[in-house]
């Protein structure tokens, strides 16, 4: 009897997560009148609009990733090692993203580097640029700082770095060369949710006037029937294609390495 | 000639005293190990030595340079720990470059001492092979390679058979001896195992409570305990209350004649301790009558538990085929030489 629950219950939870997947992909596929096509789909890729934000959010997502590693692989590893009694702190800050919506965190930016101010980084398109990549690492902040700090207690980090200063290496040769490859799939799966984040955000580029992808789904959404549904579904393939990457990168690392 | 000297030693966390005025001498290519029970503060010396905690003063001199500001890395010391810390990422033979790539040793000459550092820890074979597919012996082993290879000036070695089964520790143990007598390299071993500590070093630091008991070679240790709990912590033996007289002592009202050898005590109550093996079933230049409480079998070793004078005490004795263990609740004698009493101080 136990088991007829839990079936019921599988099935309820998979009907309401693929039931609205499933009816946005039949409806992507309606707009030839009468019979199924990839016409909206065509009609995508077609458009040099969605080329041009979809390279354009892949490339912040890019550096992004890029930053936030920079940022977080040393924050996390020198919070571990020398300021344990901090980590509670570290954590309730890199939560803070999660709770302050995006729109007040663009709004305190505008209002902060706007071309008065004294750092007038809306005043250019690549000062703007850089302002809404600040703006990704701190929404992605709560997810790569919680995978690497997961990857970090995996690994005995304290007699790893003293075996290391002892054989003569400094900071950089034991974060580069020791904790960040012993880390790299906990890295791996916060940059794949960074770039999924990047990917989908809408309203820091949107206020920050940026031709990301968020906007350009909006605005076809605003504008087209099909083609959003299409978009829809590829932004969906993304999303997945990134969680497929995580557990691919996760099975192939318990070949390579396992504990200290 | 002193190579590494540890001088005046001091470190406290926040109240807590754990090194006082610890001072020790050793000489190059010398094997010491400093021995005690948890918390005694030996691996926080030898941390400091390696440059992983400040000392709050005193000073760590290697062959004449004074490192105690330097940090770790420039240190020039080779360190294995417990928890083998080998990098996970890295194959043995990378492993064991490592140290020779930090300091940019041209690839060739590093090839060469990574595979002459393989074949001195014998795993000439296995420089391809990732950390997870060692054993543990193995993986201790190529970090003492790892240690070994950009030759080090001093070896410190952090409990690195703890984690190891008894058989592996101790075949292991021989092995580290020979490399290190092998190479001449000075080497500090910490240990809370006296077995461990008495047959691999040239000289014992017994520690206690921070401080240095007693430092001397394993025989001395071990037959002439100066403390209390130096006798205690190193080997078993057999603690007796007496008296002494001036001339002598009173065990159990039996007169005892010190050899001059032997520091008399002036007069009072006092402690004397005897190791099991001292002992033995039958009367001796001393007596002393006795009850058979328990005979323990431990192979070629007969351990009985005899009651003399109150006193529950251990008499080891070699297990002969045809001399088959009195039997329990029987009264005997035991005897044994004044010479082999010892009379703890602290």
């Amino acid at each position: 009897m136990n088991r007829v629950w839990s079936w019921l219950a599988l099935g309820v939870g998979l009907l309401y997560f693929f039931l609205p997947l499933l009816g946005t992909l039949e409806f992507s596929l309606r707009k030839r009148k009468g019979e199924y096509s990839l016409d909206a789909y065509t009609a995508v890729f077609a458009d040099p609009a969605f080329r041009a934000t979809l390279g354009y959010s892949v490339g912040m997502a890019l550096l992004t990733i890029v930053f936030g590693v920079l940022l977080v692989v040393p924050t996390a590893y020198w919070v571990r090692l020398k300021l344990p009694r901090l980590r509670p702190w570290v954590e309730f800050i890199t939560l803070l993203p999660l709770v302050i919506p995006a729109i007040v965190i663009v709004f305190g930016y505008i209002r902060l580097y706007n071309t008065s101010s004294f750092l007038p980084l809306t005043g250019s398109a690549s000062g703007t640029n850089l302002l809404l990549m600040f703006g990704y690492a701190t929404l992605a902040l709560p997810y790569m700082y919680r995978a690497v700090d997961t990857g970090l207690r995996t690994i005995d980090i304290g007699t790893l770095t003293e075996a290391a200063q002892s054989l003569g290496a400094g900071w950089v040769t034991i974060l580069g060369r020791i904790i960040l490859p012993n880390v790299l799939v906990a890295v791996l799966s916060g940059a794949f949710l960074t770039f999924a984040i990047v990917i989908g955000e809408f309203t820091l580029a949107a206020l920050l006037n940026r031709p990301a992808f968020g906007p350009y789904m909006q605005l076809l959404g605003a504008n087209k029937a099909y083609e959003p549904a299409a978009l829809a579904v590829i932004a969906f393939a993304i999303t997945w294609a990134c969680m497929g990457l995580i557990q691919l990168v996760t099975r192939f690392s318990n070949h390579t390495r396992v504990n200290a | 000639m002193t190579f590494l000297s540890i001088s005046h030693l001091e470190k406290s966390f926040g109240a807590n005293r754990v090194v006082k005025d610890f001072n020790l001498p050793i000489e190059k290519g010398e094997f010491v190990s400093l021995l005690g029970p948890s918390g005694c503060g030996k691996t926080t010396v030898l941390r400091i030595v390696a440059g992983f905690e400040s000392p709050s003063s005193g000073s760590v001199t290697i062959d004449g340079q004074d490192v105690t500001g330097l940090r770790p890395n420039d240190r020039n010391i080779g360190m294995v720990f417990q928890a083998y810390a080998l990098f996970p990422n890295l194959t043995v033979a990378q492993n064991v470059a490592f140290g020779l790539k930090v300091k940019g040793v041209a690839k060739a000459e590093a090839e060469a001492r990574v595979a002459e550092m393989l074949r001195l820890i014998g795993l000439p074979d296995l420089g391809g092979r990732y950390p997870y597919q060692l054993s543990g012996g193995q993986q201790q082993r190529v970090a003492l390679a790892r240690a070994l290879a950009v030759r080090p000036r001093v070896l410190l070695l952090d409990e690195p058979l703890s984690a190891l089964d008894a058989k592996i520790r101790v075949s292991l143990r021989s092995e580290i001896r020979e490399i290190q007598r092998e190479l001449g390299i000075t080497t500090v071993f910490v240990t809370h195992d006296q077995e461990e500590a008495l047959s691999m070093s040239d000289r014992v630091v017994v520690m206690n409570g921070g401080i240095a008991e007693q430092v001397g070679t394993p025989f001395e240790v071990y037959n002439r305990p100066t403390t209390r709990f130096v006798a205690t912590f190193v080997g078993t033996l057999n603690l007796f209350e007496a008296e002494a007289d001036g001339q002598g002592l009173r065990i159990a009202g039996v007169p005892v004649r010190l050899p001059e050898a032997v520091e008399a005590a002036r007069g009072g109550r006092l402690s004397v301790a005897l190791r099991p093996e001292s002992l033995h079933l039958g009367g001796g230049e001393v007596t002393l009558p006795a009850t058979v409480e328990a005979v323990e079998f431990l192979g070629s070793i007969l351990r009985l538990r005899l009651r003399v004078a109150g006193v529950l005490v251990a008499l080891d004795t070699f297990n002969r085929a045809d001399a088959p263990p009195p039997a329990l609740g029987r009264a005997v004698e035991v005897g044994f030489s004044a010479r082999d009493l010892v009379v703890l101080n602290g």
